[in-house]
C-alpha cells in the first residue's frame, strides 16, 4: 500500500517527467539542457516507487523519516541544475559580448569603407 | 583593414557622457594633432555618439551597454585590426588630462609595454573621494602582493600600450571593472607595466560608474579576479 507522502511524490515526479518530456517534444527544452531535467525526474520517481532503496538511503544518513531523504535528493539535484545554468549564463555572456563587439567594429568598418569612397 | 592609421590611436570608452565627451576629443585633437581618436559609445542613452562625431572622433557604436572592460577590448580589437604602434586610453568624463598623453608616451618610448598614469606620483593635487581612495590603496596592496612589484594605482584608466599589448588586450581583457585585473594579467604574461606620474582632474560631468552601494560588489569581483588570475594559467604573449 502507498502511503500518502508516497503517493503524492509518485504522481509528483511523474508530472515533472512527463511535463519535461513534453516540453522536449515540442521543441521548448533543448535536448542538451533536458538530460539533466529528465535525470532530476528519473531519480525521484525511482526513490519514489522502490520505498526499499529510500529506506535504506535514509538509514545509512541517520535520517529518521525517509521521506525526508527524497527532499534532501531533491535539494541536490536543484543545486546542480542551478549551477549548471551558472555556466551557461557564463558562455553566453562571453558569446553575447564578442557578438556586440564584432557587430560594432563591422559597422565601424562599414561607415569608414563610405567615407573612403 | 585599411591602408591608413599606423601611428598612435586613443581610445576614449565613454557610457553617456554627452556633456563632456565632445570637448575631451577637442582637447586630445589639440594635444596630439596627428592621433585617430575613437570613441567606444558603450550602448549611451543619450547624444554621446553625436557629440564625439561632431567633434571629429571616429566612434564605435556598441548595440548594447557592455560595461567598461568589454568596451575597451572592442576599441584595441580596432586598433589591432589597424596596425596602430600606440594605444592610449583616456576616459571620456573628462577626468584625465589630455596634454599629459606624451609623459604616457615617453614612458613606452623608454621601453614599458604599458604606461599607467598615477595619481599619486608626486605631481598635481588630485584628492580622490574616501571610497576611492580606499580601493586604490587595497588594490594596489593586493596587486603589489600578487606580482611583486610596486603599485600604487592600479585603478587608474589613463594608459599607454605599445604594439604588443595592443595584440594581447586584443585577445585576453577582463570585463566589468578591469583595471587592476588588467596590469596583473600583463605581468603574469612577462610584460613590463610602468607608473609614471600624471595630473588628473575633477570630472567634468556625469557621474562616476561606481556608486558607493556597488563599491563592495566592485571590490569583491576584482579581489576574486585578482586572486583567480593569479592561480590559473597566464595566457602568453604570442609573438
Amino acid at each position: 500500500m502507498f502511503s500518502q507522502v508516497q503517493t503524492v511524490s509518485v504522481l509528483g515526479s511523474l508530472a515533472l517527467l512527463l511535463v519535461i518530456l513534453e516540453l522536449v517534444r515540442k521543441g521548448r527544452l533543448a535536448e542538451e539542457f533536458s538530460l539533466l531535467w529528465i535525470l532530476t525526474a528519473g531519480v525521484l520517481l525511482l526513490l519514489s516507487l522502490w520505498r526499499g532503496v529510500l529506506d535504506l538511503l535514509a538509514a545509512a544518513l541517520g535520517i529518521f523519516y525517509p521521506p525526508s531523504a527524497l527532499f534532501l535528493v531533491g535539494f541536490g539535484f536543484v543545486l546542480l541544475l542551478i549551477l549548471h545554468f551558472s555556466i551557461i549564463v557564463s558562455r553566453l555572456s562571453r558569446q553575447n559580448r564578442e557578438l556586440a563587439q564584432a557587430l560594432a567594429l563591422l559597422r565601424t568598418e562599414i561607415e569608414e569603407a563610405k567615407e573612403e569612397k | 583593414m585599411s591602408g591608413r592609421g599606423k601611428g598612435i590611436v586613443v581610445l576614449v570608452p565613454a557610457f553617456n557622457e554627452e556633456e563632456t565627451v565632445g570637448r575631451v576629443v577637442r582637447e586630445v585633437y589639440e594635444a596630439l594633432p596627428e592621433a585617430a581618436v575613437v570613441v567606444l559609445n558603450d550602448g549611451s542613452a543619450d547624444r554621446t555618439g553625436q557629440e564625439a562625431r561632431r567633434a571629429g572622433a571616429r566612434v564605435v557604436d556598441l548595440p548594447v551597454n557592455l560595461g567598461i572592460g568589454a568596451a575597451m577590448q572592442t576599441g584595441y580589437r580596432y586598433a589591432a585590426a589597424r596596425g596602430f604602434r600606440a594605444a592610449v586610453q583616456v576616459d571620456g568624463d573628462g577626468q584625465h588630462i589630455p596634454s599629459e598623453i606624451p609623459v604616457l608616451l615617453g614612458a613606452l618610448e623608454e621601453g614599458a609595454d604599458l604606461a599607467v598614469g598615477s595619481r599619486f606620483l608626486d605631481r598635481g593635487s588630485y584628492r580622490a573621494p574616501a571610497l576611492r581612495r580606499l580601493g586604490i590603496v587595497f588594490f594596489g596592496a593586493v596587486v603589489t602582493l600578487l606580482t611583486g612589484k610596486r603599485f600604487r594605482d592600479t585603478t587608474s584608466g589613463f594608459r599607454a600600450a605599445n604594439r604588443r599589448v595592443i595584440e594581447f588586450f586584443a585577445r585576453h581583457y577582463p570585463s566589468d571593472y578591469p583595471e587592476p585585473e588588467a596590469i596583473l594579467l600583463l605581468c603574469r604574461a612577462g610584460f613590463h607595466v610602468r607608473e609614471v606620474a600624471a595630473r588628473l582632474r575633477e570630472r567634468g560631468g556625469g557621474h562616476s560608474s561606481i556608486t558607493a552601494l556597488r563599491g563592495l560588489f566592485y571590490i569583491f569581483k576584482v579581489f576574486l579576479a585578482l586572486v583567480m588570475g593569479t592561480v590559473r594559467r597566464p595566457p602568453r604573449a604570442e609573438e
